[in-house]
């Protein structure tokens, strides 16, 4: 999905601020979220990390900008955990005392027929571009590179394909990329010098740039 | 959900967080102690100091540096720090002539192993917003100018290969204990918006 997740590259954002000494967690809430998930994973299997991040990325978008970090992290487990069924929403603003806000509900999508090539199409030194894909649902592909040209740097292990993983569907492993990208070829006019932007992706994600 | 709901204020995050612990024992659902056990290894395991650890061996011992740069996660469990799950690394050497620094763009991931959980400036909109776009001006303005003569690479950690940056020795360091070296690294190196240098304080103070 297009959505408000993908931020690479977008204006409008204003200085980093650095805390020293940051420890692993703030607060005592922030490590029951965090452990909270790894329940929801490991002992309940309810989901997997691909559905996890697309639960995230189902946030309202103003809800997603505002949340912290372990906000958005409890909103995922909650809201997968409702659409599960393994908890209702009742349930949870009951014992919150007041709403309790969920992600939206994601797009349908499909399984896909046929086993997709397992082998690297692509070596290290060759030229790619990124498909100009805009699925309704989710994927890695970030929007700043999609119809981009790079070089693959090098080829990367095997994964499960995330565009079927978050969605709980069958999800083939297919070879991974680090495919670099001149900034000039990113942003044009507004391109830093001698720069270059590395992203990894998807065999699926990419097509011969002599093709 | 009615529109009525969605207008009244979210209940206190807090408060959000014990509902869905208490909804889920509720149904029995947690066993007893997992929670705090889970905490407690990733507060004792997910530390940037780990990735500190292997800077300094990789400083003092070519062969290692070698092995680290060839293959990131068997490196790093020599030292004892094995990755989560299937956690791939790769190690980024800065050089000279190129600075390298690591972002997730889409999300917030890093390598829990060698980074720890990732600093909330990492995971700030703000941050993965602008490194892929403006890495000179954002880098310059977290107190790291970088020549123009050196080249920059940005890292966006869109699949599940996880980055650390081996930053450069400092200078002036010859002699230094493996210890006394690992003091220097900060975790803001470690992702590439900081160099090492000799004072730690003076590093941290960004």
């Amino acid at each position: 999905m297009d959505g408000i997740h993908d931020l690479g590259g977008m204006s409008g954002f204003g200085a980093v601020e650095i805390e020293r000494d940051e420890p692993t967690f703030h607060e005592r809430w922030q490590a029951r979220a965090f452990a909270l998930n790894d329940l929801a994973m490991r002992v309940l299997q309810a989901y997997n990390v691909h559905e996890y991040r697309h639960a995230v990325e189902r946030m309202n978008r103003a809800h997603y900008l505002a949340a912290s970090y372990y906000e958005r992290w409890l909103t995922g487990v909650a809201t997968l955990l409702v659409e599960k069924g393994v908890v209702t929403r009742d349930e949870l603003e009951t014992h919150a005392g007041g709403p309790f806000p969920l992600s939206r509900p994601g797009a349908e999508v499909k399984a896909v027929g046929g086993a997709a090539a397992a082998v690297p199409r692509f070596a290290a030194g060759d030229s790619v571009i990124v498909r100009n894909m805009h699925p309704a649902g989710h994927t890695r592909a970030p929007r700043y590179v999609r119809g981009k040209r790079g070089v693959v740097v090098r080829v990367s292990r095997h994964f499960a394909f995330p565009d079927l993983a978050g969605h709980a569907l069958p999800a083939h492993a297919e070879p991974t990329y680090h495919v670099e990208f001149e900034a000039g070829e990113l942003w044009r006019d507004a391109a830093d010098s001698r720069t270059t932007v590395v992203v990894d992706l998807w065999q699926s994600y990419l097509e011969g740039a002599h093709e | 959900m009615s529109d009525s709901r969605k207008r009244e204020p979210a209940a206190p995050i807090a408060e959000r967080v014990h509902a869905l612990e208490a909804a889920l024992a509720a149904k029995r659902l947690i066993p007893e102690g997992f929670l705090e056990k889970r905490l407690a290894h990733a507060e004792e395991n997910f530390d940037w100091r780990n990735g500190a650890r292997v800077v300094a061996r990789a400083w003092v011992d070519p062969a290692f540096r070698a092995r680290l740069l060839a293959d990131g996660s068997g490196a790093g469990a020599e030292l004892g720090f094995r990755a989560a799950g299937r956690e791939y690394l790769v190690v980024l050497e800065n050089t000279d002539a190129v600075h390298n620094a690591i972002v997730c763009t889409q999300c917030s991931c890093t390598a829990w192993s060698v980074i720890g959980l990732p600093p909330d400036w990492y995971k700030s909109p703000e941050y993965r917003a602008r490194l892929v776009r403006e890495p000179r001006a954002l880098l310059r303005s977290m107190g790291l100018d970088l020549p123009e003569e050196v080249a920059v690479r940005v890292w966006d950690t869109s699949g599940e290969t996880r980055y650390m940056v081996l930053p450069q020795r400092p200078a002036g360091t010859d002699g230094w204990s493996e210890d006394e070296l690992a003091a220097l690294v900060t975790r803001e190196a470690l992702i590439g918006v900081a160099r090492v240098g000799l004072s730690s304080s003076a590093q941290g103070c960004l």
